[in-house]
């Protein structure tokens, strides 16, 4: 494989934003027909590599040769003209169109009277059956087939734009086990064809099954390219997080069972609170100094009882609890005030302010409960940005960097931060390790078992049974809308008694 | 000895390059440019040659010149301007100031004319401002209405209630005794500088601290920059978003005094006719992105300065008429052009083409 002429050779590449090196001499080399995965963790500059070679940002330094001619990418569609096709997390295709149009998008077959729709229709089944997707209806609006489809047609609209270089940033995010198969099939047919495919996933797992060679950033900087096959993966983590994995491995064991509770009161307990068309009516009392898991599959209820809790959304139903007196959580704003604080699972769109500093972005909250007229004196300010920026260990470590600017798992440390600030007594975490790296995890889920232990109570959501598990003292279980089973987390419980209890349990008297 | 010094020379030099790309990139920096270049050409073009000149006016107790008449009419420029900040930062736009002028204006006038005493004329006619200011809030912040359409109602709206007010006449309270401390705020002098001035700046200072001293500016650029995610943080938009609106209407409102009190007459129809339109230019000369977010009051006070100066260059250098919006709008052109940041990279951008350029001659080599 390497001994044919590389696609890409980017060599050197440097991206400087305001103050901070986001790249440092970075070298990728791509291959026709091999799948090579850029590894890092979050704020590596992976993200911003890809960014490079798509022509999103303008490198400072170094060079981008496609098939041996240097490049100069002035926007995404000088190197989409130079054949670099890029699948996104978020898939960039039109809804509201069909699948065909969608494949054909720009190439669409044209006759003396404009488009000849029906020869374009055919062109796009032809793409459609190389991938194995003849099953799907070219007609059919593309909002009609899953995101997963979605992806697979984004891939096959990459091919006939005649992409010699294919990248799939984080593709699998989203998808469950089977249309992983699927996805990956797809990617085996393209990169047979002779397509270079660049893959970036969180997925160790998946890195292994797919991927011929990587290519391993940290911190901006280039650290080695390996071929997958010969890299053991504690040392490709070592690699990654420029420590020994055995670290990282300390807080792999399960949580130590907190002392019971019996006799305590709970921090807040919530009867029938319900949300219709969001959440049906759900029982739950929080302790002090427990991790309450929400385990469920997406849409199961889980984070609309935690947007409930925090008064995201108004309830509709149900009586609310705190510390034994009864109060209407109505809005956020109601929910800090009386110690709440909800991380959202939505952290673009619904937690940072992308365009303020990090050090506003930590006080932002606090600033609110305190009121528009009472600043927070600078002295205090200073401290509390200081004490939770170390504490929760956050890079690049200056306050006054704009937030958009920093990678997903800072970005996730610094909301914790404007949390952990307000003081609350319930700390609700929706989804606070998802697409953040290895590192970053460890770090957050330590920050969560250190929040019970020092008495807070904490709702820990996420979708990853493995940590819910590892980090749980109770663990409500959700299903379809519903509070289906509350488990006590002992030693026997593990992610298949989860799995078990959502296949097998009852909602609305429906046989499961 | 002799390196260690040669190093720290190329050290300053280094810092001296930073410094100016920083000057370039700063919006500030154009607005006084353009400034200078307009004093430059007034001076220069101006036929009696007397552009720059200062007189003492005994009659007055103050300056005088066309420098003087300038900052008197960017008084109300300054007002709208800085209420219009700070609707834009919320990702807004406040469309009616011009028609709440001559609403105050005209208040103001027919109030004097029915023999009010003039302070609780002024007063009325704040609150009147502000009332028009607080509906628009309502309808944009509670009931969730678009800016522009609230506020372009409010502006043919505005029209027509000042044109009741006065019922359709172009009231004029110049003859009206007692009106002399509304007439000093308009035209009179302290320190030798127009009152009116003084007063617009002193109002955009304290608009300012009010700001930055309190949480204010940071929860008013959160809500322009993501509304969703503040309200998350227990940030209330709805409140923030009426506020800047109150704001706007108030502000606008002592512009109308400003520009009705100079000639005390109101002119219903054209009383703050096009002003929304240099409040905006204003606030984007300024640097305040009209995405909302992040906005500089020095900035847009600045920017209502190099608007008011743009007129009196049109004045001085007896530009046709039906020239003027033409040269208002070249003006502001390149002002705008000058301050984006492509233009600032494009010495650098051109220095790496040629690098490539070589490059590629090289390897085809």
């Amino acid at each position: 494989m390497t001994d044919n002429q590389p696609i890409v050779v980017m060599k050197g590449i440097t991206i400087e934003f305001p103050g901070v090196k986001a790249l440092d001499g970075v070298d990728l080399t791509l291959y026709p027909g091999e799948v090579h995965a850029l590894m890092g963790e979050n704020g590596a500059g992976k993200s911003t590599m890809i960014k490079a070679l798509t022509g999103v940002y303008k490198i400072n330094a170094g060079t981008i040769l496609v098939e041996g001619r240097p490049q100069t990418f002035n926007g995404t569609l000088d190197a989409q003209n130079a054949g670099i096709a890029t699948v996104y997390q978020e898939v960039n295709l039109c809804t509201n169109l069909s699948i065909g149009e969608n494949v054909m998008l720009g190439h669409e077959v044209r006759g003396p009277l404009g488009i000849n729709w029906k020869k374009t229709h055919e062109e796009a089944r032809k793409y459609l059956a190389q991938m194995g997707l003849d099953h799907l209806d070219s007609h059919a609006p593309l909002s009609s087939i899953s995101i997963a489809m979605q992806q697979l047609v984004a891939i096959a609209r990459a091919m006939v734009i005649d992409a010699k270089v294919l990248i799939l940033d984080e593709p699998t995010s989203s998808l469950d086990a089977n249309e992983v198969q699927d996805l990956f099939k797809i990617m085996r047919k393209v990169r047979d064809s002779g397509v270079a495919i660049l893959f970036v996933s969180h997925f160790l797992d998946q890195i292994y099954e797919i991927t011929d060679r990587l290519t391993i950033l940290r911190n901006g900087k280039f650290i080695k390219e390996v071929m997958t096959r010969d890299t053991p993966r504690d040392e490709l983590i070592g690699m990654m997080i420029g420590k020994s994995a055995a670290e990282l491995s300390q807080i792999g064991a399960k949580k130590e069972r907190r002392a019971a509770k019996t006799g305590e009161k709970p921090i807040v307990s919530v009867k029938g609170l319900g949300k219709k068309g969001d959440i049906n009516p759900a029982d739950l009392d929080i302790y002090s100094g427990e991790v309450v898991g929400f385990a469920g599959l997406l849409g199961s209820g889980r984070t609309e009882l935690g947007r409930l809790l925090y008064g995201a959304d108004k309830p509709d139903s149900g009586t609310y609890e705190l510390n034994g007196k009864q109060v209407a959580i109505g809005d956020p704003y109601t929910a800090l005030k009386n110690k709440i604080a909800y991380s959202t699972e939505n952290r673009r769109d619904e937690g940072i302010i992308g365009d303020l500093t990090v050090r506003e972005n930590i006080l932002i909250a606090l600033q609110a409960t305190r009121g528009m007229f009472k600043p927070i004196p600078k002295k205090e300010a200073d401290e509390i940005v200081d004490k939770y920026m170390k504490e929760l260990n956050v890079r690049p470590a200056d306050p006054n960097k704009l937030i958009k600017n920093l990678s997903g798992g800072n970005q996730q440390k610094v909301l914790i931060a404007r949390w952990l600030a307000t003081h609350p007594e319930l700390l609700i975490l929706d989804e606070p390790t998802r697409g953040i790296d290895i590192g970053a995890k460890a770090e957050i889920q330590q920050v969560v078992l250190d929040l019970a232990a020092e008495g807070m109570g904490v709702v820990f959501i996420s979708s990853e049974l493995e940590e819910v598990v590892r980090l749980s003292d109770d663990i409500e279980v959700m299903k379809d809308r519903h509070k289906i089973a509350e488990i006590d987390n002992d030693d026997t419980v593990s992610q298949q008694t989860i799995v078990e209890t959502i296949a097998n349990t009852n909602v609305n008297g429906k046989e499961a | 000895m002799a390196t260690a010094k040669r190093s720290s020379n190329a050290g300053t030099g280094i810092a001296a390059r930073f410094d100016a790309r920083r000057l370039l990139g700063n919006n500030l920096t154009w607005s006084v440019v353009a400034l200078v270049i307009l004093i430059a050409l007034c001076t220069i073009f101006d036929p009696s040659h007397e552009f720059l000149s200062l007189h003492w006016n005994k009659n007055t107790g103050g300056l005088s010149g066309p420098l003087i008449t300038m900052l008197q009419e960017s008084a109300r420029y300054l007002m709208i301007a800085t209420g219009m900040t700070l609707v834009i930062s919320t990702a807004g736009i406040d469309l009616s100031v011009g028609s709440v002028m001559a609403v105050s204006g005209a208040a103001a006038m027919q109030l004097l004319t029915s023999g009010m005493n003039v302070w609780a004329a002024i007063l009325i006619s704040l609150l009147i401002g502000l009332l028009l200011g607080c509906i628009n809030g309502a309808l944009v912040s509670i009931l969730g209405l678009q800016p522009f359409i609230t506020t372009l109602i409010m502006m043919l709206a505005g029209r027509g209630i000042a044109k009741v007010i006065t019922s359709g006449e172009n009231t004029d309270a110049s003859r009206v005794a007692g009106s002399e401390p509304l007439r000093w705020l308009a035209n009179g002098f302290v320190f030798g500088l127009p009152v009116n001035f003084l007063l617009a700046l002193l109002i955009v200072i304290l608009v300012g601290l009010l700001c930055r001293k309190t949480a204010m500016g940071m929860m008013i650029e959160s809500v322009g920059i993501n509304p969703e995610a503040s309200r998350m943080t227990g940030i209330k938009p709805k409140k923030i978003l009426f506020m800047v609106y109150a704001i706007s209407g108030l502000l606008a409102a002592v512009a109308g005094l400003f520009a009705t009190a100079s000639v005390m007459r109101v002119d219903v129809s054209k009383t703050g006719q096009d002003l929304e339109m240099y409040a905006i230019l204003a606030v984007v000369i300024g640097g305040t992105s009209l995405l909302g977010g992040k906005f500089s009051l020095a900035g847009s006070a600045l920017g209502a300065i190099v608007i008011a100066m743009i007129r009196k260059t049109i004045i001085t250098l007896g530009i046709d008429s039906a020239a003027t919006p033409a040269f208002f709008a070249l003006v502001v052109i390149v002002i705008c052009v000058m301050q984006a940041p492509k233009i600032h990279n494009l010495g650098a951008e051109m220095k790496r083409r040629r690098a490539l350029k070589a490059q590629a001659k090289a390897v085809a080599a």
